[in-house]
């Protein structure tokens, strides 16, 4: 276990310094330059060679590189181009929108997926699981932004029940706070949920024309608890590797959702970054999703361990 | 697409209809689409920063009106010399900044030095450039010489560039304004929302709100379910694709005013078979700009000649110039030797009136043998490729500074447009200041260029305004993008 935890560990680091090598060559190789953005188009050459040297842009490249990659070392993540504070602080203030956001969506997705998999594949071929695998294939093929919109107009503009969008901040008490993350989590969790239903239903199915399966039915244990106690745990490894990705992309794929909430996420964060040639800020938020990306299949790699016995012997 | 939010809209306002009014109230949450990247209107372009600050937190010597008009602000008045060099502005007394420093004649003078100086990155640097030097004169007036007489100057110290900043906390404007004006800033909660607070010492008439929050709504879809939910009450710069999906609805105003937006199909005039007047009055003759109005603004906006404003006084009506004629652009392209058409790019930067009118042109200009690659840029790759580096033969952009026709005469400026005769007319300008005398400068200045079609001249973009019906107060007009609430309020 040791042995495969220290080699799981050393490629996670080597992945790391490697992204942020590619990182930061590809973003400072495309078109653009952030100090005209701030300045427009009345502004003279000379202001905005000016202000790139106030920024500290026209230091040769490999330089900039060594010394954002030792602040990294130390999490100093730089100072924003376009809002002049710390790179870490904005991220700081967004992260607390989208790991809760990324959270309850995982959450549910699993709470709605899990069941709704057994069900069907205990029942494969009848008209159960065909409705079900069918409100699955609708889930996966509904695009987010217009089932979100429907969700905003039913329950905001209609039922007035939630914030059409917006987010108070935790300051304003947690309900509230909670409120607004409430439709963006469905919105997100519900095509997760189809994927994740779709792919549990197909993992049990093979699971369950296994030998043992047959083995446990015929020395008379319960169909239900052999669904539960064997297929279920043999199935996971396929489900663990969805929920893996699922949660890299919740984290950092939500600008679509975020921008229909108008939410102050991670992903508009980015988008807005790129959009202002804020590098140092797209860097860094890169960064942090390449880490949280490598910490989630860390993670997953190690509870396939857990899941399956055979895993760790084997290393 | 379309059809269904029509229809969902419809369906949302009947079931929404029973709701009662709200009782009168003193807040208000104005839905903007841009975030500013930060607070300071002295140190960036960004339309945002004026949007939420210009008039509400900061003050200028000078400010400009709902209607484009020179109004006096921290001046109370001013007189100007004989010869049109020398301005003193008399300064209102009494008046303090939002962190209890005194405003007086020496951050009039700290403020405009600043801006000009040497190191500074001011975005509207140009404003300052007709400034000799400022001299205190007592804490209560202020004297200005200038190198020139220029006309525009009173003008000039209106815009949010040019807004009177305290030497205490200009450095720390960018995240914490501290300006004059009757509201101070309270906070900003990144990528959600600003939020702006009466201020309790206004030195002028107090303002009628006590919280005004801007709220950050980026996606234009989400504006109409914002408002109908009550959540946003005003979005004064509105999408105007989406304005039909509420323009029935008598709980809203919907204000369609003037802009200083001139949407122009740019020309590089030095890359051949552009730099041929020919070929660019062919382009002129083979634009139909009712159908681009249409098809890019939902109808809404007024066809432009040349680069001025319809709303400004100096208007010269020259749309008759070249009318719709597909024949006559082929005839012009013959003349030309290019009768077999020719290839070109299209580079259109992200706003719709750019995407949707791009695709547009490109089929308009197809009709008389022009054929049009249309490339879609990033607004970073627009300003690097198109902007700096001039790297393009056609691009769709809305020029929205106020009464800037002066570009055309600016030496490597992105139309690559040389004409003596037109910078003869723009200096003399600049250093006129009769009115008369600048309104028929100006009105030369318009049809140089038509005649010169320097650039395919589109229309004025309009500025599609909707709040709740019980708001007064707000600009219909935008002769420069902000929202100015000092005159703002809930009736009933």
């Amino acid at each position: 276990m040791t042995a495969y935890l220290l080699k799981r560990l050393t490629i996670a680091l080597v992945t790391l310094v490697l992204a942020s090598m590619v990182v930061f060559a590809v973003l400072e190789v495309i078109p653009g330059d952030p100090a005209r953005l701030m300045l427009g188009m009345n502004a003279s050459a000379d202001q905005v060679e000016l202000l790139r040297n106030q920024m500290g842009l026209n230091a040769p490249l490999a330089l900039r590189y060594l010394h954002w990659a030792a602040g990294l070392l130390s999490l100093d993540f730089g100072r924003s181009y376009t809002y002049s504070v710390p790179v870490i602080d904005l991220v700081r203030e967004r992260i607390i929108v989208s790991l809760p956001l990324a959270l309850i969506a995982l959450v549910l997705s699993t709470v709605i997926a899990i069941p709704v998999g057994l069900f069907s594949a205990s029942r494969r071929g009848r008209a159960g699981d065909t409705i079900a695998m069918g409100a699955a294939q609708f889930g996966v093929a509904v695009p987010n932004f217009w089932f979100a919109l429907m969700l905003i107009y039913l329950f905001a503009v209609w039922l007035r029940l939630v914030p059409a969008g917006g987010f108070p901040g935790w300051s304003a008490g947690v309900w509230p706070a909670l409120k607004s993350l409430l439709l963006p989590a469905i919105a997100l969790a519900l095509p997760q949920a189809a994927i994740l239903a779709r792919v549990a239903r197909s993992a049990l199915i093979e699971v369950l024309h296994e030998d043992y399966i047959r083995t446990a039915r015929a020395k008379g244990m319960p169909y239900r608890a052999v669904l539960w106690r064997h297929a279920l745990r043999n199935a996971m490894i396929p489900v663990l590797t969805i929920l893996g990705l699922q949660f890299a992309f919740l984290l950092a794929g939500t600008i679509i959702i975020e921008n229909v909430f108008y939410l102050p996420g991670l992903g508009r964060l980015v988008f807005q970054a790129i959009n202002q040639r804020d590098l140092i800020v797209v860097e860094g938020v890169v960064m942090l999703l390449v880490a949280a990306v490598i910490a989630v299949n860390l993670v997953v790699d190690l509870s396939y361990a857990i899941v399956d016995p055979r895993l760790r012997s084997r290393q | 697409m379309k059809l269904w939010k029509t229809i969902l809209a419809a369906a949302a306002l009947t079931l929404a209809a029973g709701t009662s009014a709200m009782a009168a109230r003193t807040d208000l949450v104005i839905g903007i689409t841009l975030e500013p990247p930060h607070l300071d209107p002295t140190a960036g372009a960004a339309a945002a920063i004026d949007e939420v600050l210009y008039a509400n937190v900061f003050e200028g010597l000078t400010r400009i009106g709902p209607n484009g008009e020179v109004l006096p602000d921290l001046a109370e008045s001013w007189a100007i010399s004989d010869d049109g060099k020398v301005y003193t502005f008399k300064l209102h007394t009494g008046v303090k900044f939002h962190d209890g420093t005194d405003f007086n004649a020496d951050d009039v003078k700290f403020s405009l030095d600043r801006a000009r100086a040497a190191n500074s990155v001011n975005a509207q640097k140009g404003l300052f450039a007709a400034i000799d030097k400022v001299d205190v004169v007592d804490p209560a007036t202020v004297k200005v010489t200038l190198k020139n007489p220029q006309g525009s100057f009173l003008h000039n110290m209106g815009w949010g560039d040019a807004v009177i900043v305290a030497p205490e906390s200009a450095d720390t404007n960018k995240e914490k304004p501290v300006g004059t004006g009757p509201f101070k800033f309270q906070s900003w909660a990144k990528g959600s929302s600003i939020t702006l607070v009466k201020s309790d010492n206004y030195w002028g008439i107090p303002a009628f709100l006590d919280k005004a929050e801007f709220r950050i709504v980026t996606d234009a879809a989400v504006a109409v379910p914002a408002l109908l939910s009550g959540d946003v009450q005003a979005f004064p710069f509105f999408d105007p694709d989406s304005v039909a999906q509420i323009r029935d609805d008598p709980r809203f105003k919907v204000a369609i005013g003037s802009t200083e937006g001139e949407t122009i199909l740019a020309i590089n005039n030095k890359q051949p078979p552009f730099d041929k007047l020919l070929v660019r009055q062919a382009i002129s003759f083979a634009l139909d700009r009712k159908a681009i109005i249409d098809g890019a603004s939902a109808g809404l906006g007024v066809p432009i000649g040349s680069h001025m404003s319809p709303a400004s006084k100096a208007y010269v009506d020259l749309t008759g110039l070249y009318p719709h004629n597909v024949a006559k652009a082929k005839d012009l392209l013959k003349e030309a030797g290019l009768e077999n058409g020719f290839k070109a790019t299209l580079k259109l930067p992200p706003p719709s009136y750019a995407r949707l009118g791009g695709e547009i042109i490109a089929s308009q200009l197809r009709d008389v043998g022009i054929d049009l690659e249309i490339i879609p840029v990033e607004w970073a790759q627009w300003l690097d490729q198109v902007f700096t580096k001039k790297e393009y033969d056609l691009t769709i952009v809305s020029h929205t500074e106020p009464n800037d026709i002066d570009i055309y005469s600016r030496k490597d400026y992105y139309f690559n447009y040389d004409n003596p005769a037109f910078d003869k007319i723009i200096s003399e300008l600049n250093l006129t200041s009769d009115a008369a005398k600048r309104m028929t400068l100006l009105g030369e200045a318009q049809k140089v260029l038509a005649d010169d079609a320097v650039v395919g001249f589109l229309y004025e973009l309009p500025k599609v305004g909707v709040w709740d019906a019980k708001l007064q107060g707000l600009w219909e007009n935008a002769p420069i993008q902000a929202n100015d609430l000092t005159k703002v309020k809930w009736t009933e």
